[in-house]
């Protein structure tokens, strides 16, 4: 593998040529090195090779969790929370604690429904819309991509 | 003598370890999670080893998988990195009955340190000042304390650390109440309801003190800023430490040396100090037992690779640097290149880099196991790079990371590139020794300012 050291030499030396454009391959990588349009300095670009090199046959990656394909004919006019992010679905605060809603409970825009936790950071869903939850289609943990479906709640008649 | 090195962690942090075990002539043995079974990481290593699945709780985390893998592979020693199990006095065990070489302190000094009460009454017994505060069982307790510290304080877990588990309390009336939510908070996240109070020192920079230890002798490298920092998480730092008068810089790295003779500490490791820069006044935070994040600007600026020292330490080597040959040259900065959105309040932005083009050249390292094609998994923390530049002073420094910073080009997941370069060209920073809450005024700023647009 190339140090930064190893770089900063191979520039020294085509700083002073009127190459534009340097690549360097071997086995296990290529590096492209560029002069920035710009003017001022150069930029790398790093592609390695091959697969990893496992001691033991991986086992076949856990299957995804399947999210349940709730019928959304089902519930008529009722709307949908959908994951603003992807990541871990949580139905409550933290391990052992009470959901934050369970189906039936009434909700406002603002009621946080569950958290999703994505790269260590916790983040809240909010219902988006007054109503009743009629549907939760995650179960505790499961994980969710961006925009899946959630929730459901139904709102009250006015 | 290291043959064989597992390396129990991933990302940027596995790279930098394999890469330089490498040039080193030991062989390497990554353990992987199903997430990162094709990363850079995992094709650069002499051999990987699948650990587990993608949730780190079952893998990265998981004790027994990674001491079991780095056996089965007949690794000699284990490399746990940062974060996950780097500072687990339990892995350090495990390793031990194993008959593998930890690299880093040993199972006791961990305990120790991850005690934070335990490592406040060290640096208390070494003549390191700590914030005031102490241990408190009861809110009656708690409230007499408090009559000695004033408002605000700072209740924190003794079992936390990396600025998780903290809470801030401004006033009496929220006292039971944040009390009572912290040591429950405190025993789901550490299994430890034990909290500790202290005075909450307002406006103060954060300062740490680079150590390497062979339970004999130890020697420091010079002092790092982490003052650059959202939600306790660090963004930019830089060594040294800009500002501080001589004199204070002495006593600063004196007293870490002086923890570190205390605990006859072993390997790489780092003592956090809050500065009160107005009164030349320094308090002890915690120790980092483990290499950190932001070690490649001490190693920019010492010349010292802080991976070899410690995988010769681990191996049995006697220090081979002397306080007296270590000299430090120029100024170094690194900016953490996250997956985060700018746009929507830096949220995490998990995906697949399309492109990842990166600055190169004198005085620049970059950090890094992103390349175009990589998988950002939702899994882990958010780190892409570290783009980390030296130059002779800090003003040249900063030029320099802010040419680097235009020059990278990062797609497919979105990235803090304009927040970096928004923080290099404030003039509050180009000054130097900002505090901990100035990151935080900064983007309040600017959510003001974008308002103010908005609205007219």
């Amino acid at each position: 593998m190339l140090t930064h050291d190893d770089v900063e030499e191979i520039l020294r030396l085509l700083d002073a040529t009127p190459v534009e454009e340097f690549e360097l391959e071997t086995e296990h990588f290529k590096l492209t090195l560029r002069r920035s349009a710009a003017g001022g300095g150069w930029t790398q670009e790093r592609e390695t090779h091959g697969a990893a090199p496992m001691l033991a046959p991986a086992a076949p990656a856990a299957a995804a969790v399947a999210a349940p394909a709730t019928a959304t004919t089902a519930h008529g006019d009722a709307i949908e929370i959908r994951a603003p992010l992807v990541g871990s679905f949580y139905r409550a605060p933290k391990p052992g604690a009470a959901p934050f809603v369970e189906i039936g409970s009434l909700v406002t825009a603002d009621t946080v429904v569950a958290i999703i936790e994505t790269m260590k950071l916790m983040n809240s869903v909010y219902a988006g819309a007054d109503g009743q939850v009629v549907d939760i289609c995650i179960d505790d943990g499961g994980f969710v991509e961006q925009h899946q479906v959630l929730m459901r709640i139904r709102p009250l008649e006015s | 003598m290291i043959r064989r090195l597992f390396v129990a962690n991933r990302g940027e942090i596995a790279l930098r370890i394999l890469a330089g075990a490498q040039r080193l002539g030991i062989e390497t043995v990554l353990g992987v999670s199903d997430a990162d079974l094709d990363s850079v990481p995992a094709r650069l290593a002499d051999r990987c080893v699948r650990i587990g699945p993608a949730p780190a709780a079952h893998s990265y985390l998981d004790i027994g998988a990674v001491v079991a893998a780095a056996s089965g592979a007949a690794a000699d020693a284990l490399h746990p990195g940062y974060g996950f199990l780097s500072e687990s006095a339990a892995l350090a065990r495990a390793c031990e009955a194993a008959g593998l070489i930890f690299v880093g302190p040993t199972a006791a000094t961990l305990a120790a340190l991850g005690d934070k009460l335990m490592a406040r009454q060290h640096a208390v017994a070494a003549g390191v000042p700590v914030v005031p505060g102490a241990a408190v069982a009861s809110l009656a307790e708690c409230e007499h304390l408090v009559r000695t510290l004033g408002w605000p304080i700072l209740i924190k877990a003794v079992g936390g650390g990396g600025g998780r588990g903290l809470r801030r309390v401004e006033a009496p009336a929220q006292l039971a109440g944040q009390l009572e939510l912290a040591s429950s908070e405190a025993n789901a996240a550490f299994g430890d309801p034990r909290v500790y109070v202290e005075r909450y020192v307002a406006d103060g920079r954060h300062i740490e003190v680079q150590l390497l230890g062979d339970e004999t002798d130890v020697v420091h490298l010079g002092t790092r800023d982490c003052s650059v920092q959202r939600r306790y998480q660090k963004l930019v730092e830089e060594a040294p430490a800009p500002g501080l008068t001589a004199a204070l810089e002495r006593r600063i790295t004196d007293a870490a040396v002086a923890l570190g003779r205390r605990l006859r500490y072993r390997g790489a490791g780092t003592v956090e100090f809050l500065i009160d820069g107005r009164r030349d006044e320094f308090y002890f935070l915690e120790v980092n037992a483990r290499i950190q994040v932001e070690h490649p600007v001490t190693e920019m600026i010492s010349g010292c690779d802080l991976v070899a020292e410690q995988l010769a330490i681990a191996a049995g080597s006697a220090l081979r640097i002397t306080q007296q040959r270590l000299s430090m040259r120029g100024h170094a900065i690194e900016c953490r290149i996250n997956a985060e959105d700018v746009e929507h309040g830096l949220r995490p932005s998990p995906g697949r880099v399309s492109r990842a083009v990166f600055p190169a050249g004198e005085g620049i390292r970059v950090d890094t196991h992103i390349e175009a094609g990589s998988a950002v998994p939702p899994f882990y923390d958010s780190l892409l790079a570290k783009i980390i530049v030296r130059a002779a002073d800090r003003a040249a420094a900063i030029e320099r990371m802010a040419a680097a910073l235009a020059l990278c080009d990062i797609t497919g997941v979105a990235v803090n590139t304009s927040l970096l370069a928004r923080i290099l060209a404030d003039a509050q920073f180009r000054d130097g020794a900002v505090d901990t809450g100035y990151l935080e005024r900064l983007l309040a700023a600017d959510d003001r300012a974008s308002a103010r647009s908005a609205a007219g």
